[in-house]
């Protein structure tokens, strides 16, 4: 990408965000920290919508985008709002599920370009390092999604514990299997089994509900820390898609934050991550998915 | 292999962020205090909503009579923004209620 106008958007994207997450982490300057990030983020996003080209063409199809930005904001705004304080963890559940579909949808989106070349017979040259990316955004945003909207409807007591014999067995399997089948579509993808691609959505989807699902509600602010780094990750695969450096500073900032904001957390509560993930029900600690 | 070696090779500035940020992000909040644990968690919630930009950039690029893809864009585009907008209106929420416990 030539030096232009978006690029240094992008730069005062990624800046705010490091300051911000500075700021964020001192009781005295909380406050402004988030609201620079914020800043930060209009400007990336807007430079986005005005600036981005591709070989010349710039982006189109504006009254969806703005319908999406609009429609967003007044729910998000709203939904903020009027939640109650004791409510807020649960909201930031919810809203990182929305990110890590987000992620996914994404990703679905750029497969879709992919199945109908390879329908049409066209002979593509795809990168894998293209389809490693577009995987790992759609396996580690569902999961996320799934994840969150489960550990959301824990907080608000809407959802139960629940745990089978051997679940741990189960979602290690489950997730090496998805993982695998990635791995296989990747080196394999033709116009016969691109729809594995679908089943890898489910199982992911699956993993996320059964990765949250026996963890206590005591430690839900843990796993949706845990959950909110995921997402990062899947917002930094979006970064390496579209060459697009403050998707991929942000993604990755908040993905080691996040990481090391998990650990902290657990130190906070005298627990330790592994004990967090598998030891709220006895049984066999085969594995620690601590991913 | 050589793909791959290929694509390392095209993204290594990439590389090189995704590695700087990964210390980067662990120094920079590597003291904050525990009762900042929520507030930065939903502040870095709000940050990886960047992922809206490439749903916007995929949006932007859908071919005008592709519905589905339009559908589920347009959908990207909403769910993104919720993250961001309500990642930073919650986080800026709850520092409030901090500032006035103090």
């Amino acid at each position: 990408m030539e030096l232009s106008l978006l690029t240094v958007c992008y730069l005062i994207g990624s800046l705010t965000f490091i300051i911000g997450l500075k700021m964020l982490s001192h009781p005295d300057s909380a406050r402004k920290g988030n609201m620079v990030a914020a800043v930060g983020m209009a400007v990336a996003i807007f430079g986005t919508i005005f600036l981005y080209e591709e070989e010349g063409k710039k982006l189109g199809n504006y009254e969806w985008i703005f319908g999406g930005l609009v429609l967003g904001t007044v729910i998000g705004v709203l939904a903020a709002k009027k939640v109650k304080m004791t409510a807020m963890p649960e909201m930031v559940s919810l809203f990182n599920g929305m990110g890590g579909a987000c992620a996914a949808l994404i990703s679905f989106i750029e497969f879709d370009h992919i199945k109908h070349a390879l329908s049409d017979g066209l002979s593509l040259q795809l990168h894998a390092g293209t389809l490693i990316t577009i995987f790992l955004g759609l396996i580690i945003g569902s999961v996320s999604f799934a994840g969150s909207v489960i550990a959301w409807g824990k907080l608000n007591g809407k959802i139960k514990d629940f745990a089978f014999p051997g679940q741990q067995i189960f979602n290690l399997v489950l997730l090496a299997a998805t993982l695998v089948t990635a791995g296989y579509l990747v080196l394999n993808l033709n116009a016969d089994n691109y729809w594995l691609f679908y089943g890898i959505a489910i199982a992911s989807l699956v993993y996320g509900v059964l990765f949250v699902l026996p963890i206590g509600g005591a430690d839900m602010p843990v796993v949706i820390s845990l959950l909110n780094s995921f997402t990062g990750v899947a917002a930094a695969c979006g970064g390496f898609l579209y060459d697009n450096q403050v998707m991929l500073t942000g993604g990755i900032l908040v993905g080691a934050a996040g990481t090391l904001l998990t650990i902290l957390m657990c130190k906070a509560m005298n627990r330790s991550l592994t004990n967090v993930l598998i030891g709220s029900f006895g049984g066999n600690a085969t594995g620690t998915s601590s991913g | 292999m050589e793909t791959i070696l290929n694509w390392v090779q095209t993204h290594i500035e990439m590389i090189y962020i995704v590695v700087l940020s990964i210390f980067l992000g662990i120094e920079v909040i590597g003291r904050v205090p525990s009762v900042l644990h929520t507030p930065l968690m939903s502040g870095a919630n709000a940050i990886h909503g960047v992922v809206i930009i490439g749903a916007i950039i995929v949006m932007g690029k859908v071919e005008p009579g592709n519905y589905i893809a339009l559908i589920i864009g347009f959908l990207a585009v909403v769910l993104g923004t919720l993250n961001v907008v309500g990642g930073f209106v919650v986080t800026d929420r709850m520092l409030e209620m901090f500032k006035k416990k103090k």
